[in-house]
């Protein structure tokens, strides 16, 4: 046995997981893993780039910074929160993966996601698909008219827009008023018939938010706070969102 | 929401419509809406609104499910992130799931589900249909239209016709 500890020169090296650990409340609980595997067995993104969350994690804690910060894993992964929900230490690994996709350039993240953040800034709107408010409007009015006439039962059945003192603010995701409006309908016939007093906002009716998913905090934090300010503007109680 | 207003009696649902057909469905657990916001309690009050709709004898669990049930790859921006053969392997695990329960019709309360759900059936030949909520429940209530019924398999197409005339 040595008489004297050997003393290790240099001051200790900050790695990602350290950076990561300072933004969260508790550090996350990133350094209590006891690699019982939990998490990774009951991941479906296990395997994917021979990556799995508890590998992802080990590697991390062993400050192999430039792997973590550049596998796709990190956009396979899609923090639905499994690893942390089994995890007997409640370590946050999803949150560990949505800094590592924040660390990547901003130009080189997916493009397809880049894209729709980037269009969903472009209006009040927040359609990741671009849609501006008047188009937004016609949509919904035309085919109402159309199924008020083509429909009797239904010939007073309401679609408002910008109603104000409405109690609901029923958002909807962009894929209908675009490519399949008749799929908006029968939710307006079960909102009609229960009697409920609801409203569309021709700003911020986008229910998608790929701003969030791009780990684009500014914009995604701009895109929540236009979508409230336009349930506040209307002065709705509550925020529907659609299925 | 549903299931408040069944409960209340505003939306008077009845699987009357499937009590001979038997037509089976299960449901999916979106990770949004379930584990990571409001629990089990959501769940339950999902599969409530399932079982009102479809019959209780015609809903068929896929395991594991609730808050323990697993992603189905379409959340986290996955449909977008330009990796479509990672996005598939990883919706291996959902499609066994919904194949095990031999389901006619998985149910998919959230966009984003509905689309990976229905990506991974059409990868199979269409093993399954996907839809949503609100076309069933109209369909339950005999209010369904022609033109409302894109996610409805054959087996469904003409059940409880409403406004057949108005067809595009």
């Amino acid at each position: 046995m040595a008489e004297e500890a050997i003393k290790l020169g240099g001051k200790k090296k900050s790695i990602f997981l350290d950076k990561v650990k300072a933004l969260l409340p508790d550090g996350g609980n990133l350094n209590l893993c006891l690699t019982c595997g939990a998490c990774s067995s009951g991941c479906p993104a296990t395997g994917l780039e021979d990556m799995d969350p508890r590998k992802f994690l080990r590697m991390a804690a062993l400050g192999m910074d430039e792997e973590i910060t550049s596998t796709p894993w990190s956009w396979m992964c899609t923090m639905c929160q499994r690893c942390v929900y089994v995890c007997p230490m409640k370590i946050d690994i999803p949150q560990l993966v949505f800094n590592a996709r924040a660390s990547w350039p901003r130009e080189e993240r997916p493009k397809g996601i880049l894209g729709s953040c980037d269009m969903a800034l472009k209006h009040d709107t927040c359609s990741a698909m671009g849609t501006p408010e008047e188009d937004f409007q016609f949509v919904v009015e035309d085919v109402l008219e159309e199924y008020q006439e083509s429909q009797p039962e239904f010939k007073d059945m309401k679609a408002d827009v910008n109603r104000e003192g409405a109690e609901f603010f029923l958002n909807q995701n962009s894929r209908e008023p675009v490519t399949e409006p008749d799929e908006m309908v029968p939710l307006w016939k079960i909102l009609n018939l229960v009697g409920a007093d609801w409203t569309y906002g021709t700003k911020g009716w986008a229910a998608e938010n790929y701003c969030m998913f791009l780990a684009d905090n500014e914009s995604w934090e701009h895109i929540v706070r236009v979508k409230a300010k336009a349930v506040d503007d209307l002065k709705c109680k509550v925020w529907l969102n659609t299925e | 929401m549903y299931a408040k207003w069944i409960r209340e009696g505003k939306l008077k649902v009845n699987s009357d419509w499937n009590k001979d057909l038997k037509i089976k469905f299960t449901v999916q657990d979106p990770c949004q809406l379930v584990r990571k916001t409001l629990g089990d309690p959501v769940a339950e009050d999902l599969r409530y609104t399932v079982k009102a709709v479809v019959g209780e004898e015609n809903f068929v669990e896929m395991y594991p499910n609730m808050s323990n049930n697993y992603c189905c790859g379409g959340g986290g921006g996955f449909l977008q992130a330009g990796y479509p053969e990672a996005r598939r392997g990883y919706g291996k695990l959902k499609a066994d799931q919904i194949l095990a329960t031999k389901a006619d019709y998985c149910i998919t309360p959230c966009h984003n589900c509905h689309a990976q759900v229905h990506d991974l059936s059409d990868e199979r030949d269409h093993a399954w249909q996907t839809v949503h909520l609100w076309t069933l429940i109209c369909l339950s209530l005999g209010i369904l239209g022609p033109n409302e019924r894109e996610y409805l398999g054959d087996d469904l197409k003409e059940v409880l016709p409403f406004h057949p005339e108005s067809a595009m």
